[in-house]
C-alpha cells in the first residue's frame, strides 16, 4: 500500500475497494465454496492418490506445499497458515481449491453448539493428567 | 518441521480436534499460558482485517493503511494419536470481537485469565462467555508482587454465577495449568449435562 495515502491510489477506483497483496495468491477471491466447513481447527488430510502435486501446473506453491505438508500428518488449518505464514483467509481459499481438486479432504470437527460425546471428553481428562 | 515419511499406501491417523479459547486482557499471561503446556512453541496465526475493522479502527494519521492484521496464538497438545487438544488465545483487543466469534464456534470451553491488580480487564470476556453459553472457568494468575485474594472474592467481583469455577493458578507452571484445563472439560461436562436435565424435564 501506498505510504501517503494517495500514491497510487489511482490505479484502481473506489468500487474496487482496498487491493490486498496477499489475495493475490487466491487470484482475489475470498472465499470458496468449501470453506463453510473450515473450521480453524478443521484437518486437512492429502489425499493417498495425491501423488506429485508439483505436475500439476494449475497448482501454486502454495497449493503444494500444502499438499505436502499435510500428506504424512494432518494439519489444522490454524497450523497451516501459521506454517505457511499466511492470512487465514487466504489459506482457506487453498484447501477450497485442493478440496474442489480432490487433492486433498479436510475433516470435520465436532459441529458446533454440540458438545463432543461424554467419553471423549473423559478421555481429555485422563489425557491431560498423563501429560 | 520434518516428519519421516509414512509407510505408502498406510492413510494418516484422523484424529478428533477439539479447542479450548484463552482469553483475558493484555498481557495477562495467555500466550504464557499457552506456552505452559503446548507441545510445540506456540504458533501466530494472522487475520488480514479490511472493511472489517474500519468503522472503529482510528486510522486518522496513517489513512494510506488499508489493512491491519490481528495476531491469534495458538498451541497444540496431542493427548493420544486420534485426540488432539488445540489452545487459542484470544485476541487481547476487545474491537476483534468478530475474530472471537470464529474462536469460539465449537468450543469446548474456555479459560478467563484475571490478574487481581486488573481484574476489569477480564469482564469483557466473562460477559462474551455467559452471552453465548460457554462454559468457562476464571483462572487467577497469581502473579509474586499482587496480592493475594481468596476465590471466593474474585467470584463476587466479578459477579460469577456460583456455578463457575475459580481457580488460582500459575500461567508459567505446567501442573497448574494443567490443572486449570482439565476445571474446563470438567466444567464443560458439568454444563452439559445440567443442559440436557432442562431440555428433557
Amino acid at each position: 500500500m501506498s505510504g501517503d495515502g494517495q500514491g497510487r491510489r489511482h490505479w484502481f477506483d473506489d468500487e474496487a475497494g482496498p487491493v490486498v497483496r496477499p489475495y493475490a495468491m487466491t487470484r482475489g477471491r475470498t472465499t470458496s465454496a468449501a470453506q463453510h466447513r473450515l473450521d480453524l481447527i478443521a484437518l486437512v488430510v492429502t489425499e493417498q492418490h495425491a501423488e506429485d502435486p508439483e505436475a500439476d501446473h494449475s497448482l501454486s506453491p502454495e497449493h503444494v506445499d500444502i499438499v505436502e505438508l499435510c500428506r504424512d500428518i494432518p494439519q489444522s488449518v490454524a497450523e497451516l497458515a501459521a506454517e505457511l505464514d499466511l492470512p487465514i483467509g487466504v489459506v482457506r481459499v487453498l484447501i477450497g481449491d485442493l478440496v474442489d481438486d480432490e487433492m486433498v479432504h479436510v475433516t470435520r470437527p465436532v459441529p458446533p453448539a454440540e458438545l463432543p460425546d461424554e467419553s471423549i471428553l473423559r478421555d481429555v481428562i485422563s489425557g491431560l493428567r498423563a501429560l | 518441521m520434518i516428519f519421516g515419511r509414512s509407510e505408502r499406501g498406510k492413510p494418516p491417523v484422523e484424529p478428533v480436534t477439539l479447542k479450548i479459547l484463552v482469553a483475558g486482557g493484555f498481557g495477562v499471561g495467555k500466550t504464557t499460558l499457552v506456552g505452559a503446556v503446548s507441545e510445540i512453541k506456540p504458533l501466530r496465526t494472522e487475520e488480514l482485517l479490511t472493511e472489517a475493522g474500519r468503522p472503529i479502527d482510528d486510522t486518522s494519521g496513517v489513512e494510506g493503511k488499508h489493512t491491519t492484521t490481528v495476531a491469534m496464538d495458538f498451541g497444540r497438545i496431542t493427548l493420544r494419536e486420534d485426540l488432539v487438544l488445540y489452545l487459542f488465545g484470544t485476541p487481547g483487543q476487545d474491537r476483534f470481537w468478530f475474530l472471537w466469534d470464529e474462536l469460539a464456534t465449537g468450543a469446548l470451553g474456555a479459560v478467563v485469565l484475571a490478574d487481581t491488580r486488573r481484574l476489569e480487564d477480564c469482564f469483557a470476556a466473562v460477559d462474551y462467555f455467559e452471552r453465548r453459553s460457554i462454559p468457562f472457568v476464571v483462572g487467577v494468575n497469581c502473579f509474586e508482587e499482587a496480592a493475594r485474594y481468596p476465590a471466593e472474592d474474585v467470584r463476587q467481583a466479578l459477579d460469577l454465577d456460583p456455578g463457575v469455577p475459580v481457580v488460582l493458578c500459575d500461567a508459567r507452571d505446567r501442573e497448574s495449568v494443567k490443572e486449570v484445563l482439565i476445571r474446563v472439560v470438567q466444567h464443560a461436562m458439568a454444563y452439559a449435562a445440567a443442559r440436557r436435565e432442562t431440555v428433557t424435564t
